[in-house]
């Protein structure tokens, strides 16, 4: 792909969207179909018989999960060939991740071994820390964890951070003293990646074997659900790590501990994405199973709309998760990796999409935890008792709005990276605010005129919405200037418009092209997607908008602020409820997802 | 060593089927496409053979396009080459066609063992490997759930009513595989990149110079009849309840 075909991060709100460039689920190679298959296989065959075992957090039964698991090539997309891997593309570790979120708890354990605890090493390890480290954990034979959390270092994991790496008399050795919590795989995990301060100031990253000595796990903890994963404090007491152990450079653990989490994201998004559709699967069977006021409940239409809307919001955010890793695929192609600097370009490539990472993350826990809660809904009282495995859906999806940067902290990072780069003058988006304050008194929706083609409306509204998503930001920066930081209530919306927008797009784009490639009957289904998804979402962000306007100005100026916005955002509802109800009818027949 | 198996692409048993308006085929459209689970079980065989004797395994399919798919993903478990037979037409041809034109195309692999499975799931036919073995005049070992192969023999066994009947045989022979013979392995990762540069060949018909002449033809497909809902028996105490069942056993269902 040429240099100017590629989208920069966060642009596609200044941008009309390009279908060319849009990657999509249709868009798999063979052998990423193939590797969802043997994903599937993996869960359903050799984790979904075995649930109560894994709830159990039997650590025998988890090695040998692993075991088998590396053994498919299941630990080892991300890992270079040379140490013992695959070294893929990121779209094949997504097909895999999301193929993994069905499993019970493993996707969690697998997820941090095969991210958080792998990647590190992947990225900035030097040639003797990979060979040493990297085959095993590619094999399954070692797990690995990921130490940044501590009781003081939550969503300030830097700031906050008190554990300490001095340097040993002799100079072979660090001395770590300090204690991370909320491990996951603590108990379990031969080889940690440990955040620490060395002389209490520098930030920086140790690979840290349990052996070591000073090195011990806390007791597991009592959790709401994943409760088949480990997850305990890790101790260090004058733990010594041999120099050679420490990760990148002095001073630069901060460049792993975002990076990490940068690609920790979007992973995280096509794991839920696994869940959703599972937990849309058994909610679907489950309607058509259970009868009352003699008639199976899947026939109800406020059943039929719910298993509707969620098929809808998974069509969307799995538009959003491999859109994103397309665009970051396509930005890593233009990186060598024989370049001696791979690991900071690399990281670089990546980071470019911090914006749509978290957007991601954001986006797909909020879409599991609307899954998963109305599935127990449907369930109704069975729902609720740990018969039913919508209870352990309910109860599994919650952590995903917390961890890997709460959904807080991934809010405040979309308008916040956006911001720097309009500073820095990397996106043009002063310049667009400027332009679109200027022109929108003028504008009138009245002249418009759309073409008489599928979507086109929905077209025109994406193109709207950024309209909007501008407006509210340049509104708020010419108001608040440097203080916009400090204006979370305002950001939360611009972050809500920025993410809605983007699913929108991408879900149209997605659309756009399966229309082209099979025609507007068989494109039926995507089509409604996108139609329906708009109809419930713009009021959503009108409603945003004018709330942050009502907060930023008042009088006159708000009423002009409003008219504008009115114009901006004027849609006329489409019959939703009938769209709906024939995507429930495809839900229903295909049992679940009906493009799965 | 050479051992050929025989691929069958199929819908998978969790599609839901529907009838195609000429009433007599099936939607293909929108199907998810497997192989079929026997032929899995001779693949698995075949791999088995391939590590333990050195044996050389070309898997074998017919049909369009699509049926690559699942030639790949025999290759990807560790199959060594590939041929498709592609005619866009060939799904629900009359099986002993589909023996003729297989036969055809194994022939000149110069196989020891052809591997099939016992039946494929869509159809549940189970002529294919019968007729293969009936053109190519070799013997048929059926239904199989155990393999050795010795020193140009091979030994099967076919359970039957409980029993276990053994059978020998000399090679080259067909071998169809039943439930039981092995665990088939799944395509791993490594397997499956490793697949892509496997040898595919694709032919035609007319390559191997054979013009369909079906002799069957399915002339009517009917889905299962619906499922009558159940019912509630009605009553405010269990005798209540035990007459009025009885009642309905004996008026409606007339079972007693
Ligand atoms: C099961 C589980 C597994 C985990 N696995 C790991 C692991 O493997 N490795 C690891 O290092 N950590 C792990 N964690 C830790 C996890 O990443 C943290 O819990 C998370 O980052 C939040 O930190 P905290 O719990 O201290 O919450 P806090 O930071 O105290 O946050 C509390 C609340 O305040 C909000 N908040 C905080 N700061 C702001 C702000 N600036 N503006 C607005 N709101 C804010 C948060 O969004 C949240 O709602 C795990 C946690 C759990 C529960």
């Amino acid at each position: 792909m040429a240099e100017n075909t590629i989208l920069k991060g966060g642009a596609f709100i200044l941008e009309p969207g390009n279908v060319e460039i849009c990657f999509t689920p249709e868009d798999w190679s063979d052998e990423h179909r193939m590797i969802y298959k043997t994903t599937m296989d993996f869960v359903n065959n050799e984790c979904m018989p075995h649930v109560e075992k894994i709830e159990a957090k039997n650590e025998e039964f988890a090695r040998q999960l692993f075991a088998t698991a590396g053994e498919l090539g299941l630990l080892g997309t991300d890992v270079p060939e040379e140490y013992g891997g695959l070294g893929l593309d990121k779209m094949s570790t997504c097909v895999v991740t999301e193929a993994m979120g069905t499993a019970p708890s493993f996707a969690v354990s697998h997820g941090a071994h095969t991210g958080i605890g792998t990647l590190p090493i992947v990225y900035y390890g030097t040639k003797e820390q990979k060979e040493k480290y990297l085959p095993d954990l590619a094999m399954g034979t070692k797990i690995a964890a990921y130490c940044l959390t501590e009781s003081g270092a939550g969503s300030d994991a830097v700031g906050g951070c008190r554990t300490k790496a001095v340097l040993s008399e002799d100079g072979k050795h660090y001395i770590l003293n300090g204690e991370k919590i909320f491990i996951t795989n603590g108990g379990w995990a031969d080889t940690f990646i440990v955040f620490a301060k060395i002389d209490g100031t520098d930030f920086t990253a140790f690979i840290v074997e349990r052996d070591f000595p000073g090195v011990s796990s806390g007791a597991e903890e009592k959790k709401l659900g994943i409760k088949g994963s480990s997850t305990t404090p890790v101790i260090f007491e004058d733990a010594q790590v041999p120099v050679e152990n420490m990760l990148y450079e002095r001073g630069k653990g901060h460049h792993i501990a975002l990076n990490v989490l940068n690609i920790g994201r979007y992973k995280l998004g096509a794991a839920t994405l696994g869940g959703i559709k599972g937990a849309l699967g058994i909610a679907t069977r489950y309607a058509k199973d259970r009868q009352q006021f003699g008639r199976s409940i899947a026939e109800f239409g406020m059943i039929r709309e719910k298993l509707a809307r969620i098929a809808t919001q998974a069509y969307m955010a799995e538009s959003v998760i491999y859109r994103t890793v397309g665009m970051i695929d396509a930005s890593l192609e233009h990186v060598d990796r024989a370049d001696p600097d791979y690991p900071a370009k690399a990281s670089e490539a990546i980071r470019e999409y911090a914006i749509e990472c978290a957007m991601c993350k954001v986006f797909g826990s909020e879409v599991l935890d609307y899954t998963v809660d109305e599935c127990v809904q449907i369930h109704g009282g069975y729902g609720y008792t740990a018969e039913y495995p919508a209870e352990r859906y309910f109860r599994d999806a919650r952590i995903n709005r917390i961890f890997e940067g709460t959904n807080e902290v991934n809010r405040l990072l979309i308008p916040g990276e956006t911001i720097k780069r309009a500073m820095s003058g990397k996106l043009p988006f002063m310049q667009a605010a400027t332009n679109l304050l200027g022109e929108i008194m003028e504008y009138s929706p009245l002249m418009v005129e759309l073409p008489d083609e599928p979507l086109a409306l929905q077209e025109h509204m994406v193109g709207m919405c950024k309209k909007a998503v501008i407006f509210v930001a340049g509104v708020a920066a010419q108001k608040f200037m440097m203080g916009l930081a400090q204006e979370q209530e305002v950001l939360a919306r611009m972050a809500d418009m920025t993410i809605e927008t983007f699913a929108l797009e991408s879900g149209l784009l997605r659309a756009k092209k399966a229309i082209a490639k099979l025609g507007e009957e068989k494109a039926a289904l995507y089509i409604q997607f996108v139609e329906a998804y708009l109809d419930e979402t713009i009021p959503k962000i009108e409603t945003w908008a004018k709330q942050a306007l009502a907060y930023i100005e008042e009088g006159d100026d708000l009423r002009t602020q409003l008219v504008g916005l009115r114009k901006l955002l004027k849609y006329q509802p489409i019959n939703a409820i009938a769209v709906k109800q024939a995507i429930a009818d495809m839900v229903v027949e295909k049992n679940g997802y009906p493009l799965g | 060593m050479n051992i050929v198996v025989c691929i069958k692409q199929v819908p998978d048993t969790e599609t839901q089927i529907k009838i195609a308006s000429d009433g007599k085929s099936i939607e293909t459209d929108d199907i998810k496409w497997v192989m079929n689970p026997y032929d899995e079980f001779g693949v698995e065989e075949a791999l088995v053979l391939q590590k333990e004797k050195g044996a050389e395994v070309t898997v074998v399919g017919a049909g369009p396009q699509r049926v690559t798919e699942a030639l790949r993903t025999a290759l990807a478990m560790g199959a060594d080459k590939a041929v498709l037979i592609e005619d866009d037409d060939f799904y629900g041809a009359d099986p002993i066609t589909v023996a003729k034109v297989l036969a055809k195309a194994i022939e000149p692999l110069n196989p020891d063992i052809i591997f099939f499975g016992q039946r494929a799931v869509d159809d549940d036919s189970g002529v294919v490997g019968s007729a293969v073995a009936e053109f190519l005049d070799m013997p048929q070992l059926s239904v199989v759930t155990k393999v050795e192969v010795g020193d140009g023999t091979v030994q099967a066994h076919r359970p039957v009513e409980g029993a276990t009947l053994v059978l020998e045989s000399t090679l080259p022979c067909v071998i169809t595989a039943q439930k039981g013979l092995n665990e088939p392995r799944y395509a791993s990762l490594p397997g499956i990149m490793k697949a892509k540069k496997k040898p595919l060949e694709v032919i035609s018909l007319a390559d191997l110079g054979v013009e369909r002449d079906d002799k069957l033809e399915i002339v009517a497909l009917n889905p299962p009849p619906e499922r009558a809902p159940g019912k509630q028996v009605e009553g405010e105490t269990g005798q209540e309840i035990a007459i009025n069942l009885v009642k309905l056993l004996r008026e409606e269902a007339k079972v007693i």
